[in-house]
């Protein structure tokens, strides 16, 4: 008895024997015309089943009957919560619910497609909370009818606490479908014992200097926002001619072999292997990376500007411990919670009030330990000012459906060719 | 995996044209054979040796020291151990199904000629040697068109399909060659068509099938493309290393790539030397 | 009487089972794929056929560099394997001895270990501060932006390395049926060695060379994890778009599209090689 074998040459003189001839191939194209009347069903889509704005009564039609289970599953992305997980260690003393908390999410596309097809089919995607960035993903998400509406009546800390700014998101009026988990800056890290220099400029990420060293995102709209910015256009206001302008800048920029590759957030894991030097970067990221590793790179906002943009929890439409996820929502808007979940991420803290508590927290610490907690408690990359904000700039913004269609095959070609 | 299959149809008289080869470059090939297996078997050292890698971070890039620490962490990652539990029960129902399905047409096709064989020797051959990429993505045409959810079912349909030709192709080689007089003699002696079947043709063709078993196990869990296409947010012991490469892949995946290695060099060492022994009990 | 009808029922009752499974997952999902390539809408709308071929003119058009650029990896891929894997197969089977299935089992060592794991670890092993870049950085052999990683070489490196086998092994059933016999003739005419090569063993390999071909070729000109983890923006194959194209983008028209038009392309290729070997009918006397 002999086991599994390539070289089983009984299986090699299989497959190696028959080859077919134009009778096979008649046969074949008979049973193509059987399956004919499948051709003629599409996938079907899940839109107009939802809107922007919810029925009335959805969000008790969703709610009705819903019970806290004791548990819930929760899609984040990498780093962006100590690998400790102390706020949920808490939020498990406190109300009994265990989280399995996983990073099962680096870019919105194939997050998107990943699901997908399990939500239309309505079964359960195995999560309760997912976070998800304002992309037009997000959009693709709502208009789907894949997001629960959220009772708001249900999460009294974010209504007493989120930042006027996080309370009317224009790609999700009014918080139905979602709120704020964080906002962070697309920026650019680099290292500088590599780069021999300081970079400032966005035209540093276009310097033939770093040939084959210079990273891009794989995300078409964090891509398209840079070479948008490299033209000097604004994202949120661009036009058709300005997308091709754009994607000219940034083909010309993989075209030199400038570019390395296109990454989603594996761009952390090629800076700190020295695969690129210099790469498009979100804010919070570095700072972690250098806590975790050791290492010393920079991250910095771009003279001509970067981009901002807000990751927001959701909860998808087929999820099985929804009570559970929305408790945990409001949980971490508990102005500690949300103060010690950005003094470890450093990205944009949704709650003004941390900033106070950071700083309180901080001063009852010594050394370098308050100095480092200080700086995170008031770094304009966790708290911006408003001169901050002026100088980030918004994603482009779709009229419709077409229109983005339009702008995914204008730069698809870049990431994919 | 073994090659003992190919010993027992090795020529008898190989010997015969062993004293008159005396070829020059026999030693630079030698050299070269050992080079090429040493090739193959570096990036699973490295493999091996990062499991034993005491890495502090998320990253597992560098060597740092040595360190049995992952070995007893094994079952720490949920996830991870939870990708493991499926592909081995992925591996186990979809190698007995394709068995099973597999094993009718081999037989078939190795004992009968009917109509319709041509075109399913056809689709056997197109299912062998098409692409994964495209059959895992028609797959997902299919399970979208249909409005199937996508999960550890619709992995494993997948996973059935394209093993179903490989246990064919072994049943039915097996089945050519066998010596149909045994059949026959049973039938003289009254046995009816069903208990020739179970009590003779079946004995015979039974380490066909099993090695059929194996293949389809071998095949379903270090299947990625066409999985990936049709699992949706189930993970599998490779959809999970695919997906950590991005962040940093823990040194647990380390230490089950380097016990499954382990246990699969073992388990085809143990059979191979049984098969020897019993090749020369024959 | 009834007997009969049963013996004739008894094969098409055997295949039914798998016949059926393969009927629905696999002749009709290319069904299904065709159809949506033809198709257009979006995720979110659904789509709907309207025998749309403009898609396909789309689609070649964006992607024909990385279409042209597979085929030619998975060519130079194939040519390299042949020349690797030919002197392997050749002494194993002839100067092998007894332990011919140690050295297949070395060789076959790689499977034992996934496909996604073995292709990350050359990565490890490769990276540009790693184990063979940073020797040659150090004393100067290379600049400091040298990089073996993404660059078309170490994606042929990796698919090289993860076909091997493929082609060792049929090459090899292919020459361990040589009968000796045959090779010893040939040299009691006086043939000299390279002539019993070039006139006796190498035709006799032929099939197996065929056989390894299709084995290698079609699956290395559509894959697309080696140029994911060992590539670069300016290595990407088809493989890649297409995989994006679903499971990134959505774009089920676009992907069942160049799905097709890839599928194509292997089909011709490989019929053409056929027929250009002459093997097939070589083939066809074999298989009877």
């Amino acid at each position: 008895m002999s086991a599994p074998n390539f070289s089983d040459p009984s299986l090699l003189r299989g497959l190696t024997q028959r080859r077919f001839g134009r009778r096979d191939a008649l046969k074949l194209s008979g049973l193509a015309a059987t399956g004919a009347a499948l051709a003629a069903c599409g996938v079907q889509g899940k839109g107009a089943s939802n809107s922007a704005s919810a029925a009335p009564d959805a969000i008790a039609q969703f709610w009705n009957g819903k019970a806290k289970n004791g548990k819930l599953s929760f899609a984040g992305w990498p780093l962006y919560m100590d690998p400790k997980q102390p706020e949920l260690k808490q939020f498990t003393a406190k109300t009994g619910i265990k989280v399995n908390y996983q990073e099962v999410i680096q870019e919105m596309g194939p997050w998107f497609a990943k699901v997908q097809p399990q939500l239309s089919a309505g079964q359960s995607i195995g999560y309760d909370l997912m976070v998800i960035t304002n992309s037009f993903q997000f959009t693709q998400f709502r208009d789907s009818g894949f997001l629960a509406p959220l009772d708001l009546a249900k999460l009294p800390n974010y209504t007493k606490n989120a930042g006027d700014a996080y309370k009317k998101e224009a790609f999700d009026p009014g918080n139905q479908y979602s709120i704020p988990w964080a906002s962070g800056m697309t920026g650019i890290a680099y290292d500088r014992s590599k780069t021999k220099r300081d970079i400032t400029k966005l035209s540093d990420l276009w310097d033939p200097a770093f040939k084959g060293k210079v990273g891009m995102f794989s995300d078409i709209q964090e891509l398209a926002n840079f070479g948008l910015l490299a033209v000097g256009a604004d994202p949120a206001k661009s036009t058709a001619e300005d997308w091709d302008k754009a994607a000219a800048k940034l083909k010309e920029q993989k075209d030199k072999d400038i570019v390395r590759k296109y990454y989603d957030q594996s761009y952390v894991d090629a800076l700190g292997s020295g695969e690129v030097w210099i790469t498009q970067a979100w804010s919070g990221d570095i700072f972690q990376k250098n806590i975790s590793d050791g290492t010393d790179f920079q991250f910095v906002i771009p003279e001509e500007g970067g981009t901002i943009w807000t990751d927001n929890m959701t909860i998808p439409i087929t999820a099985e411990n929804p009570v559970d996820a929305l408790m945990l929502m409001d949980f971490f808007y508990e102005v500690p919670i949300a103060a010690s979940l950005a003094s470890y991420i450093n990205y944009v803290c949704p709650v003004p009030a941390a900033q106070a508590q950071m700083r309180a927290d901080a001063g009852k610490l010594t050394g370098e330990d308050k100095d480092a907690a200080l700086a995170v408690a008031n770094s304009k990359l966790v708290f911006p000012t408003a001169a901050e904000y002026a100088k980030l700039h918004y994603y482009v913004a779709f009229e419709s459906v077409s229109e983005q269609q339009k702008f995914q095959k204008t730069f698809e070609p870049i990431v994919l060719g | 995996m073994t090659a003992s299959t190919l010993e027992r149809t090795a020529p008898a008289a190989e010997p015969a044209v062993k004293p008159r080869r005396r070829l020059t470059g026999a030693g630079f090939m030698r050299a070269y054979v050992w080079v090429i297996i040493a090739w193959l078997v570096l990036p699973i050292a490295v493999m091996i040796l990062f499991g034993f890698n005491d890495t502090p971070g998320r990253y597992n890039q560098s060597w740092v020291g040595f360190t049995f620490k992952w070995y007893a962490r094994l079952f720490e990652l949920s996830n991870l151990t939870q990708a493991l539990i499926n592909s081995l029960l992925i591996a186990v129902v979809s190698s007995v199904l394709s068995a099973a399905l597999g094993t009718g047409i081999g037989y078939a096709l190795g004992r009968y000629r009917f109509r319709g064989a041509g075109s399913l020797n056809l689709v056997m051959f197109a299912t062998i040697s098409s692409p994964e990429l495209i059959m895992g993505a028609s797959l997902l045409t299919l399970f979208a068109s249909l409005q199937v959810g996508l999960g550890a079912v619709t992995i494993t349909i997948a996973h059935v399909m394209f093993s179903i030709s490989f246990v064919a192709t072994v049943v039915r080689a097996r089945v050519m060659t066998l010596d149909r007089s045994v059949e026959e003699a049973a039938a003289d002696l009254g046995a009816t068509p069903w208990v020739t079947f179970w009590k003779v043709t079946f004995p015979l063709i039974l380490p066909a099938v099993f090695s059929g078993v194996l293949l389809a196990f071998a095949l379903s869990i270090d299947d990625f493309i066409v999985t990936n296409f049709t699992a949706g947010t189930t993970e599998t012991f490779p959809l999970f290393i695919w997906g950590a490469t991005r962040i940093g892949i823990p040194p647990q995946v380390n230490v089950m790539g380097t016990l499954i290695f382990a246990a699969g060099v073992l388990f085809a060492v143990i059979a191979n030397v049984r098969s020897r022994k019993a090749t020369k009990k024959d | 009487m009834k007997n009969r009808v049963k013996r004739q029922l008894a094969p098409y009752l055997l295949v039914l089972p798998g016949g059926v499974w393969l009927l629905i997952f696999f002749a009709v999902p290319m069904i299904t794929m065709l159809s949506l390539s033809l198709q257009e809408g979006d995720i979110v709308n659904g789509y709907r056929f309207t025998g749309h071929w403009q898609t396909y003119v789309d689609a070649i058009s964006a992607y024909q560099t990385q279409i042209v650029r597979s085929l030619i990896y998975g060519a130079i891929t194939t040519i390299i394997l042949i020349a690797l894997a030919f002197p392997v197969a050749y002494w194993i089977a002839f100067h092998g001895g007894k332990r011919k299935s140690t050295y297949l089992f070395l060789l076959l060592l790689p499977f034992f270990v996934s496909f996604v794991l073995r292709t990350i670890s050359w990565r490890q092993i490769l990276t540009d501060e790693g184990p063979v870049v940073s020797p040659l950085k150090s004393i100067g052999l290379v600049g400091d932006s040298f990089h073996i990683l993404g660059t078309p070489a170490a994606v042929i490196g990796g698919l090289v390395y993860n076909f091997l086998p493929f082609m060792v092994l049929p090459i090899y059933v292919a020459l361990e049926r040589i009968d000796p016999r045959v090779v010893e003739a040939s040299r009691d005419l006086y043939a000299d060695p390279i002539t019993t090569f070039r006139k006796v063993i190498f035709p006799l390999a032929l099939p197996g060379v065929f056989a390894g071909v299709l084995m290698t070729f079609v699956p290395a000109s559509s894959d697309y994890v080696n140029s994911e983890v060992l590539g670069s923006s300016g290595t990407t194959m088809i493989g890649q778009v297409i995989q994006a194209q679903y499971l990134v983008n959505s774009d089920y028209p676009t992907a069942s599209a160049l799905s097709f038009v890839l599928m194509a392309v292997l089909l011709i290729g490989v019929f053409t090689y056929a027929r250009m070997l002459g093997t097939e009918d070589v083939m066809k006397v074999a298989a009877r």
